[in-house]
């Protein structure tokens, strides 16, 4: 839920490249930020601005952030973890070391914290794992236990880098491929893991199919399932009404903006069939 | 610093300079008021507000384009209520000048909300948004016909009162763009405002189905800004005395000059917003700039300078 001012936290800087580091398909990169580190927590994003002054692509790209420090080396630092798919994104993995970006953030909403001590389970499709590995030391350091299930197409695409692992009870993988871990879709291994770990709040993120596949189980549970969502999305402050995500509503269908009231959001809130979306409008 | 006097005028009402928001991006304010204060841009212009709350359209709504990019948002907003009891006193408070822009699914409807904001204190002018092209029927884009276009401005104006200036805005996609811009200032417009998105469409090619949920969109951003500055041009030549709030990708001062020279009064600074919070008043200022260094003294003087003789 939001609550105060509107990108109360959020402010416009150039950060300088400190760290880029191709791991896997991945390119994982450390950004020097200042103050902006202060106020990120695990689930915000930030927007980046892509292919330099006179580019042709006008509008930002929104990333995850994998981890804030706020007192590094090089004062305070955020990470990413970007898949160079698109021309966006593709540009931003190519920047050396001490070139500046274009950044504003952190925006939308983070991960909530149970207040009481309970077992979380944290489920990441793909690239989707980036937010989670904060979320984990978070909720580990809490006293939560927190098993982590990330899933992808094939082996190499599953981002689990070596020190985010230290935050889990437990790291279970999944491909569709069968290369790694359990053979098949994320979603088919997580209702005998939520047996086996008396799981009592799910946090998700990835692919939408991913996540509404992990809500329906979560709904058959009964469980808390916190997810963060994917959206086209063209400012990431809330003005351009593009992002927007269907949740249920008293009149029916309400869309909300995935940078404000998102990403992450009430995953029971959700109105996840697209038929009945279209249907509604 | 400057011995510019960077003030206009759209009707009766004064601006303390030119650049202002575009309708639909920059929704009421409070969004990029975490950016830059709002009382250093010229005015808000907010998002169209209809009569009742709107949904809006499917996603996804966005796809960027070079240098451009299509929306179909489908007029998405909160209604004329909740508009005027959250929206209004928040920028009132905020000492923000204002132009509300509305919208209508029929010409009775601007009428209601004309009516509604007839006695609101606060607001500087009223911008009627007859070009969405976001709407279920194209064929309902009152711009697109002189006689509607004329129908929901004349209703305006009855509606409305005196004080308030009316600020039309048209859309592009006419073959006769000073024929409906005649129409409504005869229907009672005090300016115009030019220009609204272009309808396009993007498919991709992967799925190879239309990009976005509405299939067709309105393109905004640089890529537009060529047709902005010929319609200023033509529209200023036609009838010199109206203001016109001009814009379509206007990215720079440079840009908001561009379009200034061809005839604008002020500018509206839309999708660079998206690109950057604090686009319109990065765009204030270097524009001041601009004007200083090509000798200007009042800003007045710059309006449709590449009309005159050389």
């Amino acid at each position: 839920m939001i609550s105060g001012k509107i990108n109360q936290f959020a402010s416009q800087i150039s950060a300088e490249v400190i760290s880029n580091k191709k791991v896997g398909p991945y390119h994982h990169m450390v950004f020097a930020v200042g103050d902006m580190a202060i106020h990120s927590k695990p689930g915000n994003f930030v927007a980046i601005s892509v292919g330099g002054e006179q580019s042709s692509q006008i509008l930002r790209r929104a990333f995850a952030i994998y981890r804030a420090l706020d007192k590094g080396p090089m004062g305070g630092s955020i990470e990413l973890v970007v898949a160079p798919s698109g021309q966006g994104s593709k540009w931003l993995c190519q920047r050396s070391i001490g070139e500046a970006v274009d950044f504003v953030g952190p925006l939308g909403t983070a991960f909530g914290i149970p207040t009481v001590n309970a077992n979380a389970m944290l489920i990441g499709g793909g690239y989707g794992s980036a937010p989670l590995f904060a979320l984990a030391e978070l909720l580990k350091n809490k006293g939560c236990r927190v098993d982590m299930v990330l899933g992808a197409s094939t082996a190499n695409k599953i981002y689990a880098p070596l020190e985010g692992k230290r935050s889990v009870s437990s790291l279970t993988l999944t491909t569709d491929d069968g290369s790694t871990g359990i053979h098949g879709q994320i979603s088919e291994a997580i209702p005998r893991l939520i047996r086996e770990y008396g799981t009592e709040v799910i946090y998700s993120c990835g692919p939408m199919g991913m996540l509404a596949a992990v809500d329906k189980i979560a709904q058959e549970f009964n469980l808390v399932h916190q997810c963060a969502v994917e959206e086209s999305m063209a400012c990431g402050i809330g003005v351009c009404m593009t992002c927007v995500i269907p949740i249920k509503h008293e009149d029916g269908i309400k869309m909300v903006r995935s940078c404000i009231e998102g990403p992450v959001m009430d995953g029971s809130q959700i109105i996840w069939d697209r038929k009945a979306v279209m249907d509604g409008l | 610093m400057s011995a510019l006097d960077f003030s206009t005028k759209i009707g009766s009402k004064r601006f303390s300079n030119p650049i202002f928001t575009a309708s639909g991006c920059a929704s009421s304010g409070q969004e990029l008021s975490q950016f830059f204060p709002l009382t250093e841009i010229g005015a808000i212009v907010t998002k169209s507000i209809m009569v009742k709350a709107r949904t809006g359209r499917a996603t996804p709504r966005m796809a960027e384009t070079p240098s451009g990019m299509l929306n179909s948002i489908g007029l998405q907003g909160p209604g004329i209520d909740t508009f005027l009891e959250k929206d209004i006193p928040w920028l009132v408070e905020q000492q923000a000048k204002v132009i509300v822009s509305i919208a209508g699914e029929s010409v009775d409807e601007y009428g209601v909300l004309a009516r509604r904001l007839r006695s609101v204190p606060g607001i500087s002018a009223l911008e009627v948004n007859i070009s969405c092209p976001n709407v279920e029927n194209r064929g309902q884009v009152f711009a697109c016909n002189p006689d509607t276009a004329t129908a929901v401005i004349e209703a305006v104006r009855r509606n409305i009162g005196g004080e308030l200036p009316i600020v039309a805005k048209l859309s592009p996609d006419v073959t006769d763009i000073v024929e409906i811009a005649g129409a409504v200032i005869n229907a009672g417009a005090d300016g115009l405002a030019l220009i609204n998105t272009l309808l396009g469409m993007v498919i991709d090619t992967n799925t190879m189905k239309p990009k976005l949920a509405g299939k067709t969109g309105g393109l905004s951003g640089p890529a537009i800004r060529p047709v902005a500055v010929r319609i200023i041009y033509q529209v200023h030549q036609a009838f010199p005395n109206t203001p016109i709030v001009g814009m379509g990708g206007v990215a720079s001062g440079r840009d908001a000059l561009e379009l200034i020279l061809a005839g604008a009064s002020a500018v509206s600074v839309g999708t660079a917003t998206f690109g950057n919070p604090k686009a319109a008043f990065d765009i204030k200022n270097q524009l001041e700039m601009l004007l200083l260094e090509k000798g200007f003294t009042d800003f007045r003087d710059a309006i449709g300078f590449a009309h005159r003789g050389i």
